[in-house]
């Protein structure tokens, strides 16, 4: 409501001169407390530049007198999460390796944590998702086949060691040969043909029935007289859906030719024991555990 | 107005002016009070509610159980995921909020904003201990600290500080069982984040309540600079007829007492004013449209034989009617027109699908994410495996046996990681993480193709419930 007489204090207030479309704005005062807040913010640096880390000296700043770091907070928390966990990782890595997955609570702990130890330590290799690269011979860890056994045992005991490397002596350890400083390229095509045989078709018909004798001359001691392999030796199986370093006949003829051999480290050095555990459960979970 | 406003050095920084708001009675007093009792009530008493949920769940009926994530509101229950309700309620609230400011101007601001209802409580025990306006000014003005003085200001802000205990001591039990949390709290055993938010709560309601008052909504709420917007000429709030009252004056010192209006500048409206304002200064942004101004020259007008109504509840169209001797259009022509019929449309629309919501969710839900790293496994037989990670949801408060199957093509089968069978216990009111397995056989169509369609069904054997996701098989065509 316009009212043209006006006796309140908005008489005393000057307006700052603007004019929109006849609408003057008032130059009111801003209230006192106002600026104490401000002087009040002014004494609340002052004081929390001597008690926090503030001014930037030529190596690292001020240490403040509290003695606050960021750091140190990230540290204590993590020897808080740490020392909150202790008793479920004794737990864990004194049971019984076939009774985790008998213990809900210590089976979702161990998957979980399993998890993120893959992640960090195994999925350089095997890849995040645990699927392998079989460019590079890296495993599949999610099917049911396995070179070296699939029961928790078998996955703890190759965690636990690793394969065919020279840092710990109990790891397992098989050679495959080089077959071309042994057999002529004639052979070798021919067992190609026959190791092919035994999942469905071979390139060459023909050479089946030669190569099934060097087979059982060459390859049976390990892979066994029907292919199906050793996994006391990790020797794949050979009547499976599943190649180790891809199937056909070129990449079976390379296997043959220049074998390569696939080497892990072992994790006993670098892991504790229930962190071994929890990477053996949570690999077992994968689909493929046996 | 000054007409040189650069010559004149403007004061930066002014101090607060006092008020002391007489007290005032009357119809829209009355409704102030009811209102007052009703929300502050709420507020209190709410949390002491009980409702029983069953042996495993809270018995409180309203609760926000952050540490659980779940929010019970009486017989419903709303799980994190669910948060839209939450959403479409603060629609609902801010549409609300248009819906009555369109209609009558600042009424959130004048009778139910929580900052107006503790200053008015707080006002009330100010007037107990220390008098009304006269006594209070006196008090204020007399120099002297004397033991009396001193008495007083100590009851009255013990009384103000046992207030904001109250108010933050409510707050807290919202956010768990009540009565437990205020025997722990008297025992000195409840957690330390309940002593400080009661700490801060109470802090903020009796220095807000008692020393900032008006101040809080001049200067650091928002809602009076944008309630302008959705007000307009016929908007109902709280004017002074100047057209009626005009020239004010004292009518038995006057002279000339035929010339004069009927406002007999008795300074009632401004004593009242909780704001410390004169609405016969028309509209302004102070002003929170408490209506007490009303109540106080109604009061007077019938004492000097004048007709109710000098200051009251007007729109500005009616003004122009008014000044050229019509009388004022009804209330219902000022509130039912075309804007807030929409807001009324809008907030029914978002109520009404909020309500089918509700009805229309189940008691349990299933959701499906497949597992795309790798986004298939070939096993030593050449079957082809996919695998999902399916999320089960029982809201049911008894514990429940989900079956889960698989729809789609004729060769799928599944199998559970870490089970031999197709159905999983899952606790009451939790969510359960199942690895799925779905496989089908080598040379089969799903294995041979690229990607084939898949219906996962759950179905929880207790109640027959059923609920399904849709998702793909990937087979190793093209891989």
């Amino acid at each position: 409501m316009s009212v043209k007489d006006k006796k309140d204090q908005n008489n005393q207030v000057p307006t700052t001169g603007h004019s929109w479309d006849g609408i003057e704005e008032f130059d009111n005062p801003m209230p006192r407390w106002w600026l104490w807040t401000f002087y009040a913010c002014i004494v609340w640096a002052i004081g929390y530049s001597i008690a926090y880390p503030a001014w930037p000296l030529i190596s690292k700043a001020t240490p403040g007198l509290l003695g606050f770091s960021t750091r140190a907070e990230v540290a204590k928390d993590i020897a808080e999460v740490e020392q909150s966990l202790a008793q479920i990782n004794a737990t864990l890595a004194n049971a019984e390796l076939t009774e985790i997955s008998a213990d809900p609570e210590l089976l979702g702990y161990a998957k979980n944590k399993g998890a993120a130890v893959f992640r960090t330590w195994c999925a350089q290799c095997h890849g995040s998702g645990a699927a392998g690269v079989q460019a590079n011979g890296y495993p599949n860890l999610l099917d049911n086949d396995w070179l070296w056994g699939g029961t928790m045992e078998d996955i703890h005991l190759t965690i636990t060691h690793g394969i065919r490397n020279t840092s710990d002596e109990d790891a397992r350890f098989s050679e495959m040969p080089s077959f071309g400083e042994i057999l002529e390229k004639e052979e070798i095509s021919q067992v190609a043909n026959y190791v092919m045989s035994l999942t469905g078709d071979p390139q060459d018909v023909t050479q089946v029935a030669a190569g099934e004798t060097v087979f059982l001359d060459n390859c049976a001691a390990c892979h066994a007289d029907d292919g199906t392999g050793d996994r006391y030796q990790g020797a794949p199986n050979l009547t499976d859906a599943i190649w180790l370093y891809g199937d056909g006949y070129d990449n079976i003829v390379a296997q043959v030719t220049k074998a390569r051999n696939g080497v892990m480290p072992n994790w006993n050095t670098r892991l504790d024991e229930a962190e071994i555990r929890a990477v053996s459960t949570y690999v077992h979970s994968l689909g493929g555990g046996e | 107005m000054s007409n040189e406003p650069q010559n004149q050095a403007p004061n930066l920084y002014a101090s607060r002016e006092p008020i002391f708001p007489r007290r005032v009675s009357g119809q829209f007093r009355n409704l102030k009070w009811i209102l007052m009792a009703f929300t502050l009530g709420v507020y209190y008493l709410t949390p002491w509610i009980r409702w029983d949920r069953g042996a495993s769940m809270p018995d409180q009926a309203v609760l926000v159980d952050l540490a659980s994530r779940r929010f019970y509101f009486f017989w419903i229950e709303i799980w994190p995921h669910e948060f839209y309700f939450i959403a479409g309620l603060l629609i609902m609230a801010g549409l609300g909020l248009f819906l009555f400011t369109s209609a009558l101007g600042r009424v959130w601001c004048g009778y139910a904003c929580p900052q107006t209802v503790w200053t008015d409580l707080f006002i009330l025990v100010e007037r107990w201990v220390e008098g009304d306006r006269n006594a209070r000014l006196r008090l204020h003005r007399q120099k002297k600290l004397d033991l009396r003085k001193i008495r007083l200001r100590i009851t009255k802000w013990v009384l103000w500080l046992l207030i904001g205990v109250a108010t933050g001591g409510a707050w807290v039990f919202y956010f768990t069982d009540a009565p437990t949390l205020l025997a722990d709290l008297l025992a000195f055993q409840a957690s330390p984040v309940a002593y400080t938010t009661i700490a801060i709560l109470t802090l903020t309601t009796f220095v807000f309540g008692g020393f900032m008052r008006e101040q809080i909504c001049i200067y650091a709420c928002p809602w009076p600079r944008i309630q302008a917007a959705m007000m307009d000429e016929e908007t109902l709030t709280v004017g002074y007829r100047e057209w009626r009252g005009e020239p004010r004056g004292k009518h038995r010192k006057s002279e000339d007492a035929d010339q004069l209006g009927d406002c007999i500048d008795c300074m009632a409206c401004v004593n009242v004013c909780p704001m410390g304002i004169d609405i016969r200064d028309g509209q302004q942004l102070a002003c929170i449209t408490c209506a007490l101004c009303i109540d106080a020259c109604d009061d007077v007008m019938a004492k000097i034989g004048k007709p109710r109504g000098l200051i009251d509840y007007l729109a500005l169209s009616d003004e122009t009617r008014e000044r050229t001797g019509q009388a004022p259009r009804p209330i219902w022509r000022h509130v039912f027109r075309l804007r807030t019929m929409i807001y009324t449309a809008l907030w029914s629309a978002v109520g009404i699908a909020l309500v089918v919501a509700l009805f229309v969710r189940q008691d349990i839900e299933v959701t499906v994410a497949p597992v795309r790293n790798p986004t298939f496994v070939t096993l030593s037989d050449g079957t082809i495996r996919n695998t999902y990670e399916v999320r089960l949801r029982n809201k049911n408060s008894r514990d429940s046996v989900f079956n889960i199957s698989v729809r789609g093509d004729v060769s799928y089968y599944i199998e559970l990681e870490g089970s031999p069978y197709q159905s999983i216990d899952v606790p009451a009111d939790s969510t359960y993480l199942q690895r799925v397995y779905v496989l089908a056989p080598k040379g089969s169509a799903p294995a041979e193709n690229d990607v084939t369609d898949l219906r996962i069904w759950v179905e929880d054997l207790s109640s027959g419930e059923r609920a399904y996701k849709d998702t793909v098989f990937n087979g190793k065509a093209n891989k």
